[in-house]
């Protein structure tokens, strides 16, 4: 095994565990930080894929902007942790329906994805074998502002909504 | 590496982003599982565009994150306006508008 | 099999890292004893002058005496996090300084094959790196509000997050600009880019090309650093000591550690990016390193400067600045600049 693999499966180890702890336990503050966690999982395997300028921007926006974000309204909300009480009456398992019929989709959602992925050819191409890669940042600017720039605007005006969105919803009302 | 386990991870990810869409009963985890589920698509299209030597991948990957981002904000507000309405994140608590 | 281990380019890479280790840890000491010695000197009195000659070795008796005391954690904190969140904090301020070049390639005397950067870590996206570890030190901030279970702790870790994601606007937006007139996102060839002078006598410094952009990122990293006149999060007379008002022994010291690294990191950071770095006049190539010292020592001195000089702003005037002026400042400086480069090649 090579150190790249070796790489791999500690930053998908690190990546799988972050998100499960994060829908694994009742504390939103824990969760925020097991998904940052899982981020930094991801990052080194952009890095890993040659995308240096993604993995740095994957902990600038995510880990660094949005993380804090979902901490920032964690503390000012206080939320409580998850009551347990609360829990076990919502939850799926003890619906027994929902349960079943749940299980058996996610059974037959499993098979078909096995028995697609077992039938597509290629899956043992390792990535970097064809083709050289391209994580020159000036490229990947010349192609964002070319080729991609109406997908750009777009992109901001999508910001630009959600900023005044965001600020309508939270604004306390004057009454 | 194979592009498989590439594809392996990204599903598996997804996979645990859906199950707290439908496990968690608290409106902040579940945003933080459609974070999980953005992700793990996030890391297919690396993986694709530095298999097919383009930066395509590199770039839907920002797009990805900006609607991320976007979704954030608004997602949180909401949380917020919540909260101040029912003092409690658990889906469940907002139900005026089913019958 | 080993001989990667004992080649000259992994012993020198070893060594430059441990130095960067050892001179960020005494550059803060440093910082302690500036402090003192420029606090006492702009209000008239003397400082610390028992320990030592002139007081030299008052920072080794405060580590001392921050060792000896005894570990205090409140009985409603969050364990785990409580013990983590200064351990965040320190390892965000030392690992900014990685892509940090501080020096000129060198052979060291001949005894490597090829010229090293005088860097920990060579990363071709070093200005982003920086920006992305700088804004992981929020998290110690934050979670050691969170997790100190105080109502002077949440305050201060809430106006911290709040402002370090207000500046850090303002502070990506100048480092932007001072990435478009390079052309790289290499602190490296930053550094060389600012080679030569103009008249024979200006360095051509980005400092003298786009002051705006000088101006603006010592101000957001000013705010960044939580320091004087930005330092909400530890407003002693509005929040005791803010997010680490129940830390102390040396956890408190890791808080206090992380504080001055990471303003010698924005000095380091200016340098490089505003000051060119290590070249300069008289000085050989081969030891830029006493110059670019120099101009990290003139900018610290700035930040406490500063800090005993300028009153504490108010909460909204410093969100308002932030918002209101720095911001649209520094992006209509970058309009600017990215016209000046597209048409008249700066």
């Amino acid at each position: 095994m090579g150190f790249d693999q070796f790489l791999f499966f500690v930053f998908a180890g690190v990546a799988v565990l972050g998100s499960l702890l994060v829908i694994g336990q009742r504390n939103p503050i824990y969760s925020v930080l097991a998904l940052i966690v899982a981020f930094f999982g991801l990052s080194g395997l952009y890095v890993l894929l040659e995308a240096p300028f993604v993995a740095v921007v994957q902990i600038i926006i995510y880990a660094g902007a949005i993380m804090v974000l979902f901490l920032f309204t964690v503390m000012l909300l206080n939320v409580p942790r998850e009551d347990a009480a609360e829990w076990d009456r919502a939850h799926p398992y003890y619906r027994p329906w929902a349960l079943r019929v749940g299980t058996a989709l996610a059974v037959v959602m499993a098979l078909q994805l096995g028995w697609a992925l077992s039938r597509t050819p290629g899956l043992g191409v390792g990535v970097a074998d064809e083709r050289p890669a391209i994580s020159s940042v000036a490229e990947l600017g010349r192609v964002l502002f070319t080729d991609y720039m109406f997908a750009f605007e777009v992109t901001s005006i999508l910001i630009i909504v959600a900023m005044v969105g965001a600020v309508a919803l939270a604004r306390k009302r004057e009454s | 590496m194979a592009i498989g386990y590439y594809l392996v991870l990204s599903g598996l990810l997804f996979a645990i982003g859906a199950a707290g869409v439908f496990l968690r009963r608290n409106i902040i985890t579940l945003l933080l599982s459609v974070e999980i589920m953005l992700n793990a698509v996030n890391l297919a299209f690396v993986a694709f565009g530095r298999q097919l030597g383009t930066v395509d991948g590199q770039i839907i990957t920002f797009f990805v994150m900006t609607v991320a981002a976007a979704e954030a904000a608004v997602g949180l507000a909401l949380v917020i306006g919540l909260f101040r309405h029912r003092e409690s994140l658990n889906p469940e608590a907002f139900t005026s508008l089913k019958w | 099999m080993l001989d990667w281990l004992t080649a000259p380019q992994t012993i020198f890479f070893l060594s430059v890292t441990m130095v960067v280790f050892l001179a960020l840890q005494i550059s803060a000491a440093v910082m302690v004893y500036a402090e003192r010695k420029v606090a006492a000197f702009m209000q008239q009195r003397y400082g610390p002058y028992l320990v030592g000659p002139k007081g030299l070795l008052q920072p080794i008796a405060d580590i001392v005496k921050l060792v000896f005391k005894e570990e205090l954690k409140p009985k409603a904190a969050d364990t785990l996090l409580f013990a983590a969140a200064p351990v965040i904090s320190a390892i965000a301020a030392f690992t900014a300084f990685a892509p940090v070049p501080f020096g000129a390639a060198t052979t060291f005397f001949g005894l490597l094959p090829e010229p090293m950067p005088l860097m920990v870590a060579d990363i071709n996206v070093a200005v982003l790196v920086i920006f992305a570890v700088t804004s992981m030190g929020v998290y110690g901030i934050v979670l050691a509000g969170w997790s100190s279970n105080s109502k002077y702790s949440l305050l201060g870790g809430l106006r911290s997050s709040a402002q370090m994601i207000s500046y850090e606007l303002a502070y990506g937006m100048s480092l932007a600009t001072i990435v478009m007139l390079a052309g790289s996102l290499s602190l490296r060839e930053i550094v060389d880019a600012q080679q030569g002078y103009w008249l024979g006598f200006i360095p051509k410094w980005y400092a003298f090309i786009n002051p705006i952009s000088f101006l603006i990122f010592t101000t957001a990293g000013i705010a960044e650093t939580n320091r004087a006149p930005f330092d909400f999060p530890e407003a002693e007379q509005e929040l005791v000591a803010g997010y680490h008002t129940e830390y102390s022994s040396m956890r408190f010291a890791l808080f206090f550690l992380a504080e001055y690294i990471n303003m010698v990191t924005v000095a380091a950071v200016a340098t490089n990016l505003f000051l060119g770095g290590w070249h300069g006049p008289f000085i050989p190539e081969a030891y830029g390193w006493i110059w670019f010292l120099i101009k990290l020592s003139v900018l610290c001195f700035g930040y406490l400067w500063l800090r005993w000089t300028l009153p504490r702003f108010r909460y909204d005037q410093l969100m308002g600045f932030g918002w209101k002026l720095l911001l649209p400042a520094a992006t209509i400086n970058l309009l600017v600049s990215a016209a000046g480069v597209l048409y008249f090649g700066l």
